[in-house]
């Protein structure tokens, strides 16, 4: 009933070639637009953001920049934590230097500026694959956590080594330092969530999605059928440092508003991004949200569970939030290695013959 | 000699004794690595969750109460007796091998035949789910393991340096223990898998699987042994760094550190790893006295992960890996 492509005629190649080309699938599309950018904004409280929105949304850059590098180029990174913080320290340099530009321009740049470094970071990849370069990426995330720890002009010589987001406005209104009402985070998170997605989208169905895929499958085949290795392969890491640099700046500058590199982008954070990115499902860019919610609300599900009803210690229940999230990755990828998308591709299958299945 | 010469070979001695724990923590990772190919990343945290049980078992304390007495109003702690470290040492290591049963029966029986990346979060995930295990089961506060090794500085190394250079060496008597033990060991890793038949066995299954299931070797038991095996390397690595430095959370770090110890030996060489432990040990600690004063310290973080990125580049396979054939 649901997904039906019959009667759904296109007349013109770009109707053809669009995103969603299932009618059902962009109404669909669209009301979630409507309901994000419409609906959330006015009802929004300052624990719906704190808790679940705005880490859901940043995430989701997040997982989206990973999932390009991992899922669709085959480069698996254990450095996105890194490369995060890179991003942070990006955005509050520029903030700190240039009070008067808009955010709307330093964010950006920070993602520049974060692929940039991440590209020189991916320069290993032409040479080592698989688990060698899962590791050496991790180079990455000891060496530049310890360069923003141990340089002072990172953190522009603050006494405590922190750094902390100054208040900064967009069109007048303030969407960083502690000031920040509920809804601005939300919003200009979701402007930069919709935006990257939509690149993301677009990049990963064109020709260089294609090539990055290419690789993935296997890079030798690649390489002789023409798709240049090393072009595809920084373009990769680029785009993805990119989006995870975006990610980063948001991260520190709207949701955390301070942020220690060492605590806020540890290495726990790039296994948290990794994490979302196989649950939701490689190689899918509706996977890395479905990824980041599921990781984002599992804790505070489980929290608000056995802290809030049960009345257990909330170190009890810490331990027990590791057991069960480590249990369900084992379980997610024992019974579906493809990820929720995939989940969701079968379930979308089922419902274009419900309740009709003959 | 010049002091900073004297100073600089203490620092190497006391690079290499550290090598040999990174060793020993990277052997695990070989071990599953060639048995199986699966990429082991909760060995880190095996050697937790082993010393966390020993500790536990030896102080008699009552697995799981912290949550028993959550649920059921209770103020259970301990036994009330406490066991010798040899039969808490031998109860540890049965503790390991029903856990390699359990990963076996219940993970990758499962998930045989998939790709390497999805086993390696699979073990991402174990590492999560044992750590929660560990601390649910024994308490998350840092705990000290005493198995009865000699700690402290070694007074016969001092005196006898002293007396030859007229500086003493800092030697702690842990380690030197350590390497002992790791060398013994090795040597009966070695000697078991080149003299018995499951040895034998295990080797067979690490050339070629199909080839050993086909004369008839129980690729099954072989997991579990070899998982077994690595729990009990695990156990040994636990109790040499529970004995320095507490048992606590940070004890599943030295998985972290144990990486890039593999990449420079390569994931499939026993030898690899220990001499690939013994440089990054040896390097680490001789660069941090000698260029981290002027880095502003603390580069024992990353050095060895650099030093074996670079060393990657001209070298992929690693030290003693097997040279990478790629076909389409």
């Amino acid at each position: 009933m649901f997904y039906r492509e019959a009667g759904d005629f296109s007349t013109t190649y770009p109707q053809d070639s669009q995103t969603f080309p299932i009618r059902f699938d962009r109404y669909r599309y669209y009301v979630v637009l409507a309901v994000a950018f419409l609906v959330i904004p006015f009802i929004i409280n300052d624990y719906w953001a704190n808790a679940v929105f705005v880490p859901f949304l940043i995430y989701a850059i997040a997982a989206i920049g990973l999932n390009i590098l991992t899922g669709y180029c085959g480069q698996v990174s254990l450095g996105t934590g890194a490369f995060m913080a890179v991003g942070a320290y990006a955005v509050y340099k520029l903030m700190t230097a240039f009070p008067d530009v808009s955010m709307l321009i330093h964010i950006p740049v920070a993602g520049l500026i974060t692929a940039a470094v991440v590209t020189l970071f991916g320069l290993p990849s032409l040479r080592i694959k698989g688990f060698y370069l899962a590791v050496a990426t991790l180079a990455a995330q000891f060496f530049l956590v310890w360069l923003f720890n141990k340089v002072p002009w990172f953190y522009n010589y603050s006494a405590s080594g922190q750094i902390s987001s100054p208040e900064r406005t967009v069109f007048g209104i303030i969407i960083t330092g502690p000031n920040t009402e509920a809804w601005a985070k939300y919003m200009i998170c979701l402007v930069f969530v919709t935006i990257c997605a939509i690149i993301a989208r677009n990049l990963t169905r064109g020709a260089m999605g294609r090539k990055w895929m290419a690789i993935r499958d296997m890079d030798i085949a690649a390489e002789i059928i023409g798709v240049n290795p090393m072009k595809a392969k920084l373009t990769a890491f680029m785009v993805s440092g990119f989006f995870v640099g975006i990610a980063g700046a948001l991260f520190f500058s709207v949701y955390l508003g301070a942020a220690e590199v060492g605590e806020s982008f540890g290495i726990d954070k790039s296994f948290l991004v990794l994490f979302m990115v196989i649950i939701g499902g490689l190689g899918s860019i509706f996977g890395s949200f479905i990824g980041a919610a599921f990781m984002v609300l599992l804790p505070v599900l489980l929290k608000n569970v056995l802290v809030g009803w049960l009345g257990w210690p909330t170190d009890l229940a810490a331990h027990l939030q590791f057991i069960i999230s480590g249990g369900l990755i084992i379980v997610f990828l024992i019974m579906e290695p493809h990820g929720l998308a995939q989940l969701w591709r079968v379930t979308k299958e089922k419902l274009r013959l419900w309740p009709f299945p003959h | 000699m010049p002091d900073q010469l004297l100073f600089a070979m203490e620092v190497m001695l006391n690079g290499l004794m550290a090598g040999v724990l990174y060793a020993l923590v990277a052997l695990g990772f070989v071990l599953i690595f060639k048995a199986s190919g699966i990429f082991n990343y909760a060995q880190g945290v095996m050697a937790l969750f082993s010393a966390l049980t020993l500790v536990g078992i030896m102080d008699g304390q009552i697995p799981f109460s912290h949550l028993i007495n959550a649920i059921f109003g209770t103020d259970l702690h301990h036994f009330g007796w406490h066991v010798p470290a040899v039969v808490a040492i031998f109860l540890t290591v049965i503790v390991m091998a029903v856990f390699a049963w359990l990963v076996q029966k219940f993970i990758f029986r499962h998930l045989v035949n998939q790709e390497p990346i999805l086993l390696f979060m699979a073990t991402i995930g174990l590492a999560y789910f044992l750590e929660g295990v560990g601390d649910l089961m024994w308490g998350s506060d840092i705990k000290k393991l005493d198995v009865g090794l000699p700690q402290g500085i070694n007074e016969w190394i001092d005196i006898t340096t002293f007396e030859a250079f007229g500086y003493g060496f800092f030697i702690d008597n842990l380690d030197i223990s350590a390497t002992i033990v790791a060398i013994i060991l090795v040597a009966g890793l070695i000697a078991f898998s080149q003299y018995t038949k499951q040895g034998r066995a295990l080797r067979a299954v690490a050339d070629d699987h199909q080839a050993a299931l086909s004369v008839g070797i129980s690729l099954n038991f072989i997991w579990i042994l070899v998982w077994s095996i690595a729990g009990f390397v695990a156990l040994v690595a636990g109790i040499m760094w529970g004995a320095k430095s507490g048992v606590q959370f940070s004890l599943s770090l030295i998985a972290l550190k144990a990486l890039p110890v593999l990449m420079l030996g390569g994931f499939t060489s026993i030898p690899g790893a220990i001499v690939g432990g013994l440089i990054i040990g040896v390097g680490e600690k001789l660069f941090e006295f000698l260029i981290g004063p002027m880095v502003g310290g603390a580069t024992e973080n990353w050095f060895a992960y650099v030093l074996a990125l670079l060393f990657l580049v001209f070298r992929p396979q690693g030290l003693f890996g097997e040279k990478i054939i790629e076909r389409v």
